[in-house]
């Protein structure tokens, strides 16, 4: 405690820069989480630009080159029924990666909104929908996910609905708790004080203050429903083949598991090098945004 | 403490209840018709009606619900699988101890490694052991438990020849199952411990567990550890849940025949009650493994075990309010 006294006059007299330019110093420091960010870009740049990359498209049969082995023309080889594996993979980033980003950001935005207003007016509403909350968490979040997908059906939308309505309940709770300890801090008062009104107070005030724990865990977020959408397609719901997401190529090449091993390292390796590249950029942004946890 | 048991236990139960209501409702709703699957394309028309009105699925909602719900939980009767015709129950018997064994296995070895090796790479921060094993952990939560499934049987199954690739038997069949759904857990634990060890590094209580002079060694195992743990032990419940849902995944991957492969083969099948009466008992164990955790999570945290202890003697608190 005591160093951290002596240290906060010194620290101010130096430094002028805004909360942001610190951040943002700290993490480029950070190298792991740089080398998260940069094979974060090289992905995403990699599936936008997908068009430019492989010169086949992805559901394209070609009879010549079943299970061709890579070549040049072919640098991952070709699938069961000819298709480019490249093309597959990248185009399938769209998918994988539109999934992780879509239902992460739904989640985030919905959790805040909620969060903040349970957390803020606490009493009765907080009270019953925490309850509703615990009964939501009754059901494992995969199991609702496939509860959910199979009711629906396959498709992008269909799964993006089924993986966010498990995930929603974690980011209200979230946020929720950041609001609880933030709801009797002084500056609320003062916005009070000056007739601000709740919503006002809430989401002008409040949110901004509690918004950093919700990024970092929105990050991390996106990497774990990477990797919960292509279990979901590997099982046979979510995003079905012919569509090239990450775990339908995995659940259209396990027949192949004996002959065609190749068909199952390449899904397999995208999924886990996205999810990691979230996982240290989110790690690096959590120390990033709380000094105090790193030594 | 008795009285926060009995409460957990009445919320238990009407959690279940709900639950079941909103996996009946979300059933409901999906398409497709038994009675066609059932009798095949051969069928005619009046044979599918016929099939279902016997049934009971052309029935109002609120009375399938109603049905439902008496026979679930009064009668203890899960139905009968539309498609093999053998009671939903009589399966489990065989399924569900595979399926909760190996989720217990998965979740027992997460936390018998992760924490360990979590307080060791804590206490022996920016060593070489912590940065290795940080690495290794970082990498076991960004890869997918069903393809770590997948490469060991290339592995272990193809290339090897070591180790059956699905199936079901002698401890054998074990084994792959076992790891594949433990290295999430192992590599969650062993982060989450990290951290929780490290907050405590800097706590008040242990510079003042310093400055009275213990030793070392007390300091860590009588002040600090204990304290990490609450967070840890807290997720506990979490993990069986993750466990739970990740073992469909993991037992379809080994064809592994606990209730995963069950509710997969329900889903494709169409088969409304294997569905949702796996889903339900899944649901139902990974509630209890949360309020068992919680249970002794109160029990170990005296702020949480005061409040009800204190209740107990509510006079006593009268007094101390009408003393002030």
């Amino acid at each position: 405690m005591s160093k951290t006294k002596a240290k906060a006059p010194a620290e101010q007299a130096v430094k002028k820069e805004s909360a942001m330019t610190g951040i943002l110093k700290r993490l480029a420091k950070d190298k792991a989480a740089m080398f998260g960010l940069i094979l974060l870009i090289v992905l995403i740049l990699a599936c936008i630009c997908a068009p430019l990359l492989t010169p086949y498209e992805p559901t394209k049969m070609d009879s010549t080159a079943v299970f061709a082995t890579p070549s040049f023309a072919h640098p991952l080889g070709c699938d069961r029924l000819g298709r480019d594996m490249l093309s597959r993979m990248l185009y399938g980033g769209r998918f994988s990666l539109g999934l992780g980003l879509l239902v992460s950001l739904i989640g985030m935005v919905l959790g805040i909104f909620f969060g903040a207003i349970f957390g803020y007016y606490g009493g009765k509403v907080d009270n019953i929908s925490m309850r509703v909350m615990d009964i939501w968490q009754a059901i494992p979040s995969t199991l609702l996910a496939i509860l959910i997908s199979t009711a629906l059906g396959s498709g992008f939308i269909q799964t993006v609905i089924a993986l966010t309505v498990g995930g929603i309940p974690g980011s209200i709770r979230g946020t929720r708790a950041m609001v609880l300890k933030e709801r009797e801090m002084d500056y609320l008062e003062a916005a009070r004080a000056m007739n601000c009104s709740d919503f006002k107070i809430i989401f002008k005030h409040m949110v901004p203050n509690v918004l950093s724990p919700t990024i970092v865990g929105t990050t991390m977020h996106i990497g774990s429903t990477i990797m919960e959408a292509a279990s979901l397609s590997y099982i046979g719901l979510g995003v079905q083949p012919p569509t090239p997401e990450w775990g339908a190529i995995l659940a259209d090449g396990k027949s192949y598991i004996l002959s065609y091993p190749h068909l199952l390292v390449y899904p397999g390796i995208a999924i886990a090098l996205t999810v990691l590249a979230f996982n240290l950029f989110g790690d690096g942004l959590r120390d990033a945004l709380d000094p105090r946890l790193k030594d | 403490m008795s009285r926060y048991v009995l409460k957990r236990l009445g919320w238990l139960i009407l959690t279940t209840i709900v639950v079941a209501i909103i996996i009946f409702t979300i059933m409901y709703f999906v398409p497709g018709d038994p009675g066609r699957l059932i009798l095949g394309n051969t069928a005619t028309e009046e044979e599918i009606l016929a099939y279902d009105e016997a049934l009971g699925l052309n029935d109002p909602f609120l009375i399938q619900l109603g049905r439902y719900l008496k026979e679930t939980f009064l009668e203890f009767d899960l139905g009968t699988s539309y498609v093999f015709k053998v009671p939903v129950m009589q399966e489990f018997a065989e399924r569900l101890p595979r399926t909760l064994i190996l989720g217990l296995l998965c979740m027992v070895i997460s936390a018998a490694i992760g924490i360990p090796l979590g307080v060791v790479c804590a206490l022996k921060r920016n060593s070489l052991v912590d940065h290795g094993a940080m690495i290794l952990a970082m990498a076991g939560v960004s890869v997918p438990q069903f393809w770590l499934a997948l490469l060991m049987v290339i592995l272990f199954s193809v290339n090897l020849g070591w180790l059956p690739p699905y199936g079901f038997g002698g401890i054998e069949y074990w084994i792959m199952p076992v790891i594949a759904g433990s290295v999430g857990g192992i590599a969650m634990n062993a982060r989450q411990t990290r951290s929780a060890v490290l907050e405590t590094i800097r706590a008040d209580f242990v510079t003042t567990a310093r400055a009275k002079g213990l030793s070392e060694n007390k300091v860590i195992y009588k002040h600090m550890l204990p304290n990490a743990m609450i967070p840890i032990i807290n997720l506990l419940g979490g993990t069986f849940a993750m466990a739970i849902g990740g073992t469909v995944v993991i037992e379809s991957v080994f064809q592994f025949p606990g209730i995963g492969t069950y509710m997969l083969t329900g889903i494709n099948q169409r088969d409304y009650p294997v569905v949702r009466s796996c889903i339900l008992i899944l649901a139902i164990f990974s509630t209890v493994a949360m309020l068992l955790v919680d249970l002794v999570y109160a029990y170990l945290d005296p702020r949480i075990k005061a409040q009800y202890v204190n209740a107990s003697s509510k006079k006593l608190k009268k007094k101390e309010g009408e003393s002030k």
